[in-house]
């Protein structure tokens, strides 16, 4: 095997640093990728994956190293130039137009296109190439109306329709449901087979089992390993990722939940467009109990957070903390009722990205002394507090004086965290808390939230991830177009059944 | 090689102070061109202007008269900017002002005399007040676009303050002249020297004091986060709405004192030149300033410096007065684009060495 000349490698990266003041984001690292197959790109948020990726995109240019494509050496100067070398990335926010239509979306940008371009065979090429690789979606569709998944299928669709050879998919799961999830995989395969090759970045190794034929690992913007896949798990995975082992289980004690905290009875709500959003929900949650909010995005999770935190009005119900009627009060008065919100947006709304890190943490207990005091601020106390902070969360910045925005999203999501969690008293609304967060980042974070619930506080944990509500929670309900489909206690719960739930079967149903 | 414009990581304070004086010297030069094809030596006019806006204690004085009515609505405006709220209305917050004032001083005859001046005052200011509050409000409640309110109530003032001096309020003694019977002597705003009135002091003062506001305050914490973000200032439990009238009330309260105090403190009477676009100027020298309180200060003397020198340099160089306005934009335009720096900076890639040997051969796989 050894001795075997190795194919001839479609892509390859050498040496490769960027640098970005005061940062390192790539240090002299080695990428290889065989046609038809697929290269996982593992690491932790801010291990350099993104960065390296998008030198290739032609987004950043390298400071060193140099870029062979077929054994020739190109010089990627812009998109433009990758998109020419037959090389497209799928960002993680879409780069689509929503008020145009999927077709439009893919010819927009390309040079070729005429002036007033023969909509007709666009849409042929499009279909054809959507059935291919069973990539389905309407071409008239205009992008507003797509579910996420459909955005990322036309994102694809889009970079074989420029015939890119080599696609970059950076955290494409994240989005994604279960489902979604698989049906990628397979259109990967679908494409691999024709001898295109994909790099995808990962922080998730089981995706890396699931999606890839070999996998390189960067910690801190350099390579540390280079695996192929089927000869390597994704215990060694990890460890190889955050340079020490990971505890996968959570050790957890048994609940002992107290009176009732938190309670909804027969909640309604509308969405923003005016349409039923949580349809007569009710639900209990206990002091040192964690509810685990399941359901496919969409169904009414973020309608719940946002009317127990005030930020949505009730239609209908009653929403009770303490026995005391909470419904469509300010957020304001919920804050002070003791509730604290983890929203699923941490720089739309959790975080003010252009204020610093101490700011920030202040933004809860500024209210009140010692972080202020007769309406003055007191700059000393904020910045004691916020070191506290910052060294009890353990949030990796530069100082409290750096602006949010310049931090990775697991310290961004750590400063809310510590924000939200000191604040804390009664009850604690975690909305997609551990989404994008490296392993380390996602262990600290349901840690905490468990630390909570021992304390007494009363969690709701809204996760798409089964295996985290599975471990962290305690009861777990399911959301089915604003309904709950049923509420099983997690550690009898049955995936299958839960995924039943998830797909609007009330009543868990027991499968021989 | 190859110039990129990237985000600065940190504010530079280098950038800061060192940005408006590079866009400044550019501004010469792009005015130098002009100037000369007017056929007239650039030169000669800047050292007209500089002469005209600083060259005589009197002419010093004048620039600090022009600088005072800018320096308060300049820091209005900004405390509106800072909240995302484009309020254009300082010139007809100014007017109202001076209006009100006017109407203190002429017509509350039950005031105790020694009262009239801060009476006169304070109301000007609360109808300055009043003028951007009704914006404010429907913006914040009924969500009306602030752009077109705050403009618009521009005129109704102007025009309103026109109806009042020539008509009702207009001096039975002032030989036809538009313009309404002088104040009573105990309305003056006191002068330090020259013309300059006491408003720099209250100029002076305000901007420390919303310093300290902005930086130090609860208040000013939650106006920064609603500034900032608005979507966070609600699910931080702050009132945006209820925040935006505040400040607003508080941006068209010293638009309104500034009018009260050219009144009381200049012309004394309500006549014509309330509005000469003071309210307009101060938008440019709130940008310049950055929306920093003390930046402001400056930033309106030199503004009143390009107002006065522009003046002088129409009379000096016999230049028609349009080219002095043109001049005043040409200077503008640089240091507005310069501002740019101060957030993003050019860098310089040069090309990387080319390998001339032969293209390597695919390198070894890492195993």
């Amino acid at each position: 095997m050894t001795n075997q000349p190795e194919p001839q490698a479609i892509l390859q990266m050498r040496g490769i640093t960027k640098r970005f003041p005061g940062v390192i984001a790539n240090e002299q690292v080695d990428v290889d990728l065989f046609p038809g197959e697929v290269l996982a790109l593992l690491g932790e948020n801010g291990a350099g994956k993104s960065t390296l990726m998008n030198v290739l995109a032609g987004m950043y240019r390298q400071d060193e190293g140099e870029i062979y494509l077929r054994g020739e050496q190109v010089a990627i100067n812009s998109p433009r130039d990758a998109a020419a070398l037959g090389i497209g990335m799928v960002h993680q926010n879409f780069m689509l137009v929503p008020t145009m239509t999927v077709a439009e979306n893919i010819i927009l940008g390309l040079t070729e296109v005429p002036f007033v371009p023969d909509m007709q065979a666009v849409t042929a090429r499009i279909k054809a190439l959507a059935n291919r690789y069973n990539l389905q979606v309407d071409p008239h569709a205009y992008i507003w109306q797509l579910s996420v998944g459909e955005q990322q299928r036309v994102e694809i669709l889009k970079l074989i329709y420029r015939g890119a050879e080599i696609l970059i998919l950076d955290e494409p799961t994240a989005v994604l449901t279960p489902q979604e999830s698989r049906e990628l995989a397979a259109v990967l395969k679908l494409m691999t087979a024709e001898g295109k090759s994909a790099i995808f970045i990962t922080h998730k190794m089981e995706e890396v089992i699931a999606f890839s034929d070999w996998v390189r690992v960067l910690q801190n913007g350099r390579l540390v390993a280079v695996k192929r896949t089927a000869e390597t798990n994704p215990q060694e995975l990890a460890r190889l990722m955050v340079g020490r082992e990971v505890l996968f289980r959570l050790e957890k004690q048994l609940a002992v939940p107290g009176p009732v905290v938190l309670e909804l009875c027969d909640v309604h709500t509308r969405n923003d467009k005016g349409l039923p959003g949580l349809q007569g929900l009710s639900l209990q949650v206990r002091a040192g109990e964690i509810l685990g909010i399941a359901g496919v995005a969409g169904n009414g999770q973020r309608q719940l957070a946002e009317v127990i935190t005030g930020l949505r009005k009730a239609t209908q119900g009653q929403m009770l903390i303490h026995a005391q009627d909470y419904a469509n009060r300010s957020p304001l008065d919920l804050i002070r009722a003791g509730v604290s919100h983890i929203p699923a947006d941490r720089i739309g709304m959790g975080a003010v990205g252009n204020m610093d890190v101490a700011d920030n943490l202040a933004m809860k207990g500024y209210r009140k002394s010692p972080l202020s005091h007769l309406g003055m601020l007191q700059p000393q106390r904020i910045q004691e507090f916020a070191r506290k902070m910052i060294a009890a969360f353990r949030i990796a910045t530069p100082s409290p004086a750096t602006r949010v925005k310049f931090l990775s999203g697991g310290n961004i999501q750590k400063t809310i965290l510590a924000r939200e969690i000191d604040a804390c008293r009664d009850v604690l609304v975690a909305v997609y808390p551990s989404r994008g967060l490296d392993v380390g980042a996602t262990e600290a974070v349901r840690k905490l939230l468990l630390e909570q619930r021992d304390k007494g506080v009363a969690v709701l944990l809204v996760s798409e991830d089964l295996e985290e509500l599975l471990s962290v929670a305690d009861n777990i309900l399911v959301l089915s177009e604003g309904r709950a489909m049923g509420c099983v206690p997690a550690a009898t719960a049955d995936i299958n059944a839960l995924g039943l739930m998830m797909a609007g079967v009330s009543q868990p149903l027991t499968v021989n | 090689m190859r110039i990129v414009i990237e985000k600065r990581q940190a504010l530079s304070r280098t950038a800061l102070i060192l940005t408006p004086i590079i866009s400044f010297f550019v501004s010469l030069l792009l005015g130098a061109l002009l100037l000369m094809a007017s056929r007239v030596n650039p030169l000669e006019t800047y050292a007209a202007m500089v002469r005209g806006a600083f060259g005589t204690w009197s002419n010093f004085t004048e620039t600090l008269v022009k600088a005072i009515p800018l320096m308060l609505t300049g820091l209005g405006v900004s405390i509106a900017f800072r909240m995302r709220f484009w309020n254009i209305g300082a010139e007809g917050q100014l007017v109202c002002g001076g209006i009100a004032a006017a109407w203190v001083a002429l017509f509350w005859t039950f005031v105790p005399e020694g009262l009239l001046l801060p009476t006169a005052l304070l109301v000007g200011a609360l109808a300055g007040a009043l003028w951007a509050g009704v914006p404010a409000a429907l913006k914040a409640y009924i969500k009306v676009d602030e752009t077109l309110t705050t403009l618009m109530l521009n005129y109704v003032a102007i025009l309103y303050s026109q109806y009042l001096y020539y008509g009702p309020w207009r001096d039975p003694q002032g030989y036809g002249f538009p313009g309404s019977a002088l104040l009573p002597a105990m309305a003056w705003l006191p002068r330090l020297t020259g013309r300059v009135h006491y408003g720099v002091f209250f100029a002076v003062v305000v901007a420390f004091v919303l310093w300290f506001v902005f930086t130090r305050t609860r208040w000013g914490f939650e106006l920064r986060i609603i500034g900032e973000n608005q979507t966070a200032a609600r699910y931080l439990g702050i009132n945006i709405a209820r925040n935006i009238v505040l400040a607003l009330l508080l941006s068209g309260a010293l638009s309104g004192l500034a009018g009260a105090a050219e009144v009381t403190g200049l012309s004394r009477r309500l006549q014509q030149g309330l509005a000469v676009g003071y309210g307009y100027t101060a938008i440019i020298v709130a940008w310049m300033a950055q929306l920093n309180p003390l930046a402001v200060l400056v930033v309106a003397v030199l503004m009143a410096a390009l107002l006065v020198g522009g003046d002088q340099v129409q009379m000096m160089m016999r230049l028609p007065a349009a080219v002095g306005l043109v001049l005043q934009g040409m200077i503008l335009f640089p240091m507005l684009a310069g501002a740019l720096f101060v957030e993003y900076r050019l860098r310089i890639i040069r090309p990387q060495a080319v390998d001339l040997e032969p293209t390597p051969t695919a390198p070894e796989v890492t195993p």
